[in-house]
């Protein structure tokens, strides 16, 4: 069972939230060449391990929150808001 | 080997069932094969198959890196169907229902096909409309599809009735009476042992780890069983594919999402085909054993663990019991995940490279089950002749660069919306 420690909210279960998507993407410049707009928009990263991702409280605060989630294990490992940075790996407590 | 047939049951029975022969051999890896398959799923099994039968391609090996069948083809809710309308799809599907009606022959293997159909329930005039179209596009192509109403729906599937409320009323289905189950296992065992007697190595317990490389070109790969050397490599693991695609630099358009599915005690007879309600994600069949076998959405989110999530529990069986009320009486026996290549546009890709000695053949999203014997024929085709077959052609890499996207949902570069 996935739950989510909204910052806002506390412990909450995972019906009341929606995944977003891969954290780390990033958009390019509007004048960026085709290669790295199809890099953005097709192609992922796909990771086996450990993950940044954006998911939203759309049945609590509504805020969008950034999440690392271990993509083998389904375990949450930190949480923060969009613009935080996770500590560095090894300093996260699970 | 022997074959199975009447004869040999009976021969068999009287001298107390103690001669049957293992299935297919379990032989040690050899240095080099001309081609390598890996992923010992339905896709992997059945290249192999068709390389060594059609294309003359006998050292062959499929390297899987726990049991066959222990992935999504043993995890699948069986459904085979080729209710598609893009053009890029439908005679790929088409020409996988022909594999499917021959499949327990050519292979002598029961694989239970029955194409008992495959319904799809309209609760809206608007979407008994969408569905219309779907099945003239559908006829366009040469496949079978009929419009019903709604008294004939509840004709083929009477159980519906009860549900047939104020809250979902049905308005009507489109229904291919060619699509239907199959047996999920004897798939993967049918292609496992028709290839092996072709002289195909199957090799289980063996993980590839990583690729060899002779200047640009792929020429083996690292396993937990040695090294393994081969003129082409195949890959085909499904939702593992990003991560030995990473292996090679590469970055797919292809994302890993988990499926659940559900299975009940065995039961009396109620459901005549394959249903899908139109109101909400959940589709549902009756196994030869009894069982109810359904399933919905996938949980919606990247992932590799081989199990799903409750919210998207929750949500199948409240789908289900607005469509079939009476399911609630049963007991759920088993839920379990399979983890599935989600392409970007929905579409598979079954083709050659993008590196020298590399075939690629994923994004089969979770309608793979039923692509099982056209994905390894052309996939076949494409190995041994290093360019796709016609029916193939569409289901390359570069598409999403070239904005050839095959969007059957018009869904879009999300693939948890696919
Ligand atoms: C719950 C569920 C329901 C589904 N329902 C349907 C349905 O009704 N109809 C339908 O058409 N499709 C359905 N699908 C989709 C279908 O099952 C898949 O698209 C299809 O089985 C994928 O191809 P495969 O059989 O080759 O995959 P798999 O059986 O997953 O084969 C891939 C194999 O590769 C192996 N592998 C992975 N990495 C490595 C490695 N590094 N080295 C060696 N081996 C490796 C894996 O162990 C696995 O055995 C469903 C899927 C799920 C999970
Ligand atoms: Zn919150």
């Amino acid at each position: 069972m996935i739950r989510i420690n909204c910052p806002h909210c506390g412990e909450r279960e995972h019906a009341e939230f929606t995944y977003g998507e891969d954290a780390s993407r990033l958009l390019p410049a509007n004048d960026a060449n085709l290669e790295t707009w199809n890099e953005y928009v097709f192609e992922r990263d796909n990771v086996a391990g450990e993950h940044l991702e954006y998911w939203h409280h759309a049945l609590g605060c509504r805020s969008w929150l950034k999440v690392q989630r271990n993509t083998l294990t389904h375990d949450i490992s930190w949480v923060g808001f969009p613009h935080d940075t996770p500590p560095a790996q090894g300093e996260v407590k699970s | 080997m022997g074959n199975y047939n009447a004869l040999n049951i009976a021969w068999q029975a009287l001298t107390g069932n103690k001669n049957w022969q293992r299935a297919w051999r379990d032989p040690e890896p050899k240095s080099h094969y001309e081609a390598i398959v890996v992923g010992g799923g339905g896709h992997g099994l059945a290249t192999a198959y068709y390389l060594a039968k059609i294309h003359g391609i006998t050292k062959v090996a499929v390297l899987e890196k726990g049991w066959i069948g222990g992935g999504n083809v043993g995890r699948n809710t069986t459904i085979v169907r080729s209710n598609y309308m893009l053009d890029g799809n439908a005679p790929f599907y088409e020409h996988g229902m022909d594999l499917w009606r021959d499949m327990a022959l050519d292979l002598n293997y029961n694989a239970m096909f029955s194409p008992r159909g495959v319904l799809n329930l309209a609760h809206t005039k608007s979407q008994y409309d969408v569905f219309a179209r779907r099945g003239n596009s559908m006829r366009l192509n040469g496949i079978k599809a009929e419009i019903l109403s709604r008294d004939e729906v509840l004709q083929r599937e009477p159980t519906l009735a009860a549900a047939n409320s104020e809250r979902f009323p049905i308005f009507g289905g489109l229904l291919q009476p060619d699509a239907g189950n199959a047996r999920h296992d004897a798939v993967a065992w049918g292609y496992a042992r028709a290839a092996d007697q072709l002289g195909v190595d199957i090799i289980q317990n063996c993980e590839v780890v990583d690729f060899i490389h002779q200047g640009e070109k792929v020429v083996g790969v690292k396993t937990s069983r040695g090294d393994i050397r081969a003129d082409k490599i195949g890959l085909a693991v499904a939702g593992n594919s990003s991560r030995l695609a990473s292996k090679l630099g590469i970055r797919l358009p292809v994302e890993s999402h988990v499926l659940q599915a559900f299975v009940t005690e065995p039961y009396k007879p109620v459901i005549n085909g394959v249903v899908t309600f139109g109101a909400g994600h959940f589709y549902i069949s009756q196994s030869d054993k009894g069982g109810l076998v359904f399933g919905g959405d996938i949980d919606g989110y990247n992932t590799y663990a081989q199990r799903g999530n409750l919210p998207v529990f929750e949500d199948v069986i409240s789908g289900g019991l607005s469509i079939m009320p009476s399911l609630s009486r049963l007991k759920l026996l088993r839920n379990w995940g399979g983890i599935m290549d989600m392409s970007m546009d929905g579409s598979p890709i079954i083709d050659v490279g993008p590196i020298d000695g590399l075939y690629l053949n994923t994004g089969w999203c979770y309608g793979g089950f039923k692509a099982t014997p056209a994905s390894g024929w052309c996939f076949a085709h494409t190995m041994a002749n290093d360019k796709a077959h016609a029916l193939n052609e569409a289901y390359t890499l570069d598409r999403f660069a070239k904005g050839y996207t095959i969007d059957e949902k018009g869904a879009g570069p999300y693939p948890k919306a696919h």
